[in-house]
């Protein structure tokens, strides 16, 4: 199938903003539209005060349409989070947890998402057992392949198998690209600097996550070093984070309807020096992909402590960087202040 | 993540009640990219000047509705939204006298999908109004 990639954005790129009350809802979307990045993907709880426990009024949904039209923008997913962990002591009931997402699949429905976002933590029994009820609302349930998860790992297998099983295509995967982190972020190192980590150990950890080698050993020199506390952190990280290959996602394409743009830092020059996009692109390309990669600025956390995040202007490098990639002939632009 | 915009500026006060001062007052946020229903704040301290406030001795409220910690962990139908500033009223007789006073506020929060229990904290010096 010929690919069909679009350029969206996760209004949680913007969330150090909208946090502090700095940009509004309308200020994202005005500021997605003006980039051409027409996809709009929320966290629901993010972006509509009251979800899921208190609920949202229809005044607010209205608004959101509104919105949408005003700045011809598309509705692309609402990312919920099923808080299964909700009572103390024990998990959420099978059932109750299967209502819950439910109730996530109706508001993604009355948003007009054509996705909600599950996190991979969830049973793909409960997903199977909504899947019907998405259907009919017309709505994908897909599950977010995230770092330190991936696609081969057997907890993703799993979920594959699950659903060829359940023959529902209401189902399907949305993997975020932080999992193919093929270089130790920029910031990461930085942050781990300002808290005090030895400059010769967060060189080392930089090199060794460079060279590829294993996070145990990596931990065990750097307390051989010397290392302790954030040292020990920052090596740590590599547990979590590897560079897998983003051809593995060649396997899946048939169940992969959206894409996280994931990225800590976007150069002047719109690189992102951690994640590889341009091999990104050309796989899912080959891959045949249709629908959006939406924008996931993450540098924000790790940038807070020394300097006030512009999470806008490093949306519009990534922007700039995807529109070039797909081969797009303007260059996206922010003609208008965003923000008052 | 959110650390240090926990603890908002723009209020801290003495709390009066029936013309007695019974503790004080501030505003703060969840420090989360998201909000949380209340029953998954597992805990929240408060500091002033290095004296820690009793857990038991804590209010807190968002929209005009109180909860002590305790009752907040089987509440099921409210939330503390995401950058809502939430009145956190700490019960310490007699209250605060006027000038600056070192603020610290840390909340521990159960995430369903994370492996750990995280606590995130701030600290800073407020200045209380004579």
């Amino acid at each position: 199938m010929t690919a069909d990639i679009r350029r969206g954005v996760s209004l949680y790129s913007f969330q150090n903003e909208t946090f502090q009350g700095k940009m509004s809802l309308e200020d994202c979307i005005r500021a997605c539209a003006a980039l051409g990045a027409r996809g709009i993907e929320i966290i629901g709880e993010q972006s509509f005060w009251g979800w899921p426990e208190v609920g949202v009024d229809e005044a607010a949904v209205s608004e959101w349409h509104r919105l949408m039209r005003v700045y011809d923008t598309v509705p692309v997913s609402h990312d919920f989070m099923l808080d299964y962990k909700r009572y103390k002591d024990r998990d959420m009931p099978f059932d109750e947890q299967v209502a819950s997402v439910r109730k996530d699949v109706e508001f993604g429905a009355r948003l007009g998402m054509k996705f909600i976002r599950a996190l991979v933590s969830i049973a793909p029994e409960v997903l199977v057992a909504a899947a019907p009820y998405a259907e009919e609302k017309g709505i994908k349930i897909l599950i977010e392949v995230h770092a330190p998860l991936h696609f081969d790992h057997p907890w993703i297998i799993r979920h594959a198998e699950a659903f060829e099983k359940s023959g529902s295509d209401a189902l399907g995967f949305l993997p975020d690209m932080g999992m193919f982190l093929h270089a130790y972020p920029r910031v990461w190192k930085e942050k781990f600097l300002r808290l005090g980590v030895p400059r010769n150990i967060a060189d080392y950890v930089e090199k060794a996550y460079a060279d590829r080698i294993l996070s145990e050993y990596v931990i065990l020199n750097v307390q051989q070093m010397g290392g302790t506390g954030p040292a020990i952190a920052m090596a740590e990280v590599m547990r979590h984070n590897a560079a897998f290959e983003p051809k593995r996602m060649l396997d899946y394409m048939h169940r992969i309807h959206n894409v996280h743009g994931k990225f800590y830092e976007m150069t002047e020059d719109y690189v992102e020096p951690s994640i590889p996009y341009d091999e990104i692109v050309r796989v899912l390309n080959k891959g045949g992909y249709r629908g959006y990669i939406c924008s996931e600025y993450e540098g924000n956390r790790w940038i807070e402590d020394a300097e006030e995040p512009d999470s806008v202007e490093q949306v519009r490098r990534q922007q700039v960087m995807l529109a070039r990639l797909l081969g797009e002939e303007a260059v996206p632009a922010l003609k208008t202040l965003v923000a008052a | 993540m959110m650390d240090n915009k926990m603890i908002c500026t723009e209020l801290f006060e003495n709390v009066v009640e029936n013309n007695e001062t019974i503790g004080f007052a501030f505003l703060g946020r969840l420090p989360y990219y998201r909000g949380l229903g209340l029953s998954m704040i597992e805990d929240i301290k408060v500091e002033v000047d290095g004296e820690a406030i009793a857990r038991e001795d804590i209010r807190f409220s968002v929209r005009g509705k109180a909860y002590t910690l305790d009752q907040m962990e089987t509440v099921y139908d409210d939330r503390w939204n995401f950058g809502e500033k939430a009145r956190i009223v700490a019960l310490k007789p007699g209250g605060l006298a006027p000038g600056k006073h070192r603020i610290g506020f840390a909340v521990r929060m159960r995430v369903s999908y994370l492996p750990f229990v995280p606590t995130t904290k701030d600290s800073k010096e407020l200045l209380l109004a004579a």
